[in-house]
């Protein structure tokens, strides 16, 4: 992705200093239990970050960390047990239709075409087929579906089934990108490929992303910031911030600089203490790292 | 011949990363199917025609495929009179159980109290055995076609019941998480999620439902009727009429594959996308 020239004005516009000014989304001492037959088990924990406008932030963390949890609260999805989610200058109290959403699975309906299924979100908010066709077609153009309009899911790959799912989380233009494992169930070839096209996308629609991984590799090189979350119950125990310039070359992951940032993120993961950059948003986490 | 060959060798070949789905099978391989299907059923009907010759069976238990026919060429519109009743009796109670099953899968799937409080009820009108029943519907209901038509949707609403509520369960609940982030109301939900995603779940209850529908009609016709297939069969029977039982029970039977035929034309015509996922292992 050397061919930076269409993305140079929004890199121009991503300098911390603006970004520090407009928090988008805040999320402050956010805790959730869930009631089961065998008790109330805390789910997350104390969870406080804030996120910039236009940032790419990734969450890492082992199976049971509460990532999907913490997804699915800022989407509104789930109610919070305590703390508060403020996205845009308000409170989260339910689902609000400026998120897109993508999953681990491409969960693309079947007896829509790949068009359909990118306009999906747009016959929801009844927002008028004949205006978004143009915007859905760009779409599948950005992500390199265009001439499978009219293809069903089943005739596409794995890959190709997660790229629409991609543009149909953009078709309704919403500011936010929550991405829950987006490439977890996609073998590494294709997965970094698709990294590189995710990284080419969010470039260009410049979207405020969170993106979940088990991958330390692909979060620190999707990311402007890493959190790293341990499980049971799940906390932040660290934060990485991953200053690699933009855009980034699929060969940056050969960089001693990026060997070094995923050491960084590694060593939380397995919940050493060590000496990571934590920005001020997550003092709290201290507190709460390896038992 | 390639064309062909790519069709047989595994319906899925990745061309330039696209699966190309050989879901439609060429007109060659359709042609051979019909002309497979079509030579084991005469090879059938001359075996058995052959046997009645050979084996010297009383003509009471046997008779020969010829004969049979012999006996519907004598008075066709008797058949086909009797023949329409039964139709009649099994269109009308499975477009009842149809109705019924899909209203009913709907409230169970939508309400945890109303499945907590109708499935039972729903249960026991099932495993109430409907052969047994069907006298005192007859005393209950007349002669006429109403029993019938009573006992096929008793019979033919439950697997279209639970296939349909099935399938309006298993929605991805990805895709319901999405209609929820979207605002978008239960009504969409169910239009554009559940609903579809249950056809081919509540397609394999409705040809289940068909066959059921076919047999509640005979069962009601056996029971009390002076009209239909059933009817004319228990007729033939008390007369000793093999020629006559025969002929109506292979009329029957064509009946019942020819409405079973037209539900799963239906579906391959309404479903044509579920043709793949069905390979995929999906009812």
């Amino acid at each position: 992705m050397r061919v930076g020239a269409y993305n140079a004005d929004q890199v121009d516009s991503r300098d911390s200093a603006q970004r520090a000014q407009k928090p988008d989304i805040r999320l402050q001492h956010v805790s959730k239990r869930f009631r089961t037959e065998s008790g109330i088990v805390p789910a997350v924990e104390d969870v406080t970050f804030e996120l910039s406008d236009r940032e790419f932030l990734c969450i890492v963390g082992p199976s049971g960390c509460g990532k999907t949890t913490i997804l699915k609260a800022i989407a509104g999805l789930v109610p919070v047990s305590a703390g508060e989610i403020t996205v845009f200058g308000r409170t989260v109290t339910g689902p609000y239709p400026d998120v897109g959403m993508v999953f681990q699975n491409p969960v693309l309906l079947k007896w829509r075409t790949i068009l359909g299924n990118v306009l999906f979100p747009i016959d929801i908010l009844r927002g008028g087929r004949k205006k978004a066709k143009g915007f859905a077609q760009e779409l599948l153009e950005l992500v390199g579906l265009s001439g499978f309009e009219g293809r069903y899911p089943h005739e596409l790959s794995g890959g190709m089934q997660q790229r629409a799912a991609i543009a149909r989380a953009l078709v309704h233009d919403p500011r936010l990108l929550l991405m829950d494992e987006p490439f977890g169930a996609l073998d590494q070839i294709t997965r970094e490929a698709m990294n590189m096209e995710l990284m080419r996308i969010w470039m260009e629609t410049g979207k405020t992303t969170i993106l979940i991984t088990h991958s330390i590799e692909e979060a620190v090189f999707l990311a402007d910031r890493v959190i790293v979350m341990t499980p049971r119950p799940g906390r932040i125990s660290g934060l990485v911030r991953v200053d690699l310039e933009r855009p980034r070359a699929a060969s940056v992951r050969l960089t001693p600089a990026f060997n070094e940032l995923k050491g960084q993120v590694d060593q939380l993961v397995r919940g050493g203490m060590l000496e990571s950059r934590r920005s001020e948003d997550v003092e709290d986490a201290d507190s709460g790292g390896s038992s | 011949m390639t064309q062909l060959d790519e069709n047989r060798s595994g319906r899925t070949t990745v061309v330039g990363g696209v699966r190309r789905s050989g879901s439609s099978v060429s007109r060659n391989e359709r042609v051979r199917e019909v002309v497979a299907v079509t030579v084991t059923v005469l090879i059938i009907v001359g075996v058995w025609e052959l046997l009645t010759a050979v084996l010297g069976v009383a003509p009471v238990v046997l008779r020969s495929p010829q004969q049979i026919f012999g006996e519907f060429a004598t008075d066709p519109m008797l058949y086909l009179t009797h023949a329409w009743t039964t139709c009649y009796e099994i269109l009308i109670g499975f477009a009842i159980a149809t109705v019924l099953g899909v209203a009913l899968a709907v409230v169970v799937v939508s309400s945890r109290l109303l499945q907590i409080t109708i499935y039972p009820i729903l249960l026991v009108l099932q495993i109430v055995p409907k052969v047994a029943v069907a006298p005192l519907l007859i005393v209950f209901l007349g002669f006429g076609v109403l029993p019938k038509v009573v006992i096929g949707v008793l019979l033919a609403f439950f697997p279209i019941l639970v296939n349909t509520a099935i399938g309006l369960r298993s929605a991805d609940r990805e895709i319901i998480d999405l209609v929820r982030v979207l605002n978008g109301s239960r009504l969409q939900e169910f239009v554009h999620v559940r609903f579809p995603n249950a056809m081919p779940f509540a397609f394999g209850g409705l040809k289940l439902g068909m066959t059921l529908a076919v047999i509640g009609a005979i069962i009601g016709e056996f029971v009390g009727a002076n009209k239909g297939l059933g009817f004319i069969l228990i007729q033939a029977n008390t007369q000793v009429n093999t020629d006559q039982a025969y002929a109506a029970l292979i009329i029957l039977s064509a009946i019942g594959l020819v409405l079973y035929g037209a539900v799963a034309w239906l579906e391959s015509l309404l479903l044509p996308w579920a043709r793949e996922v069905k390979e995929q292992g999906i009812p």
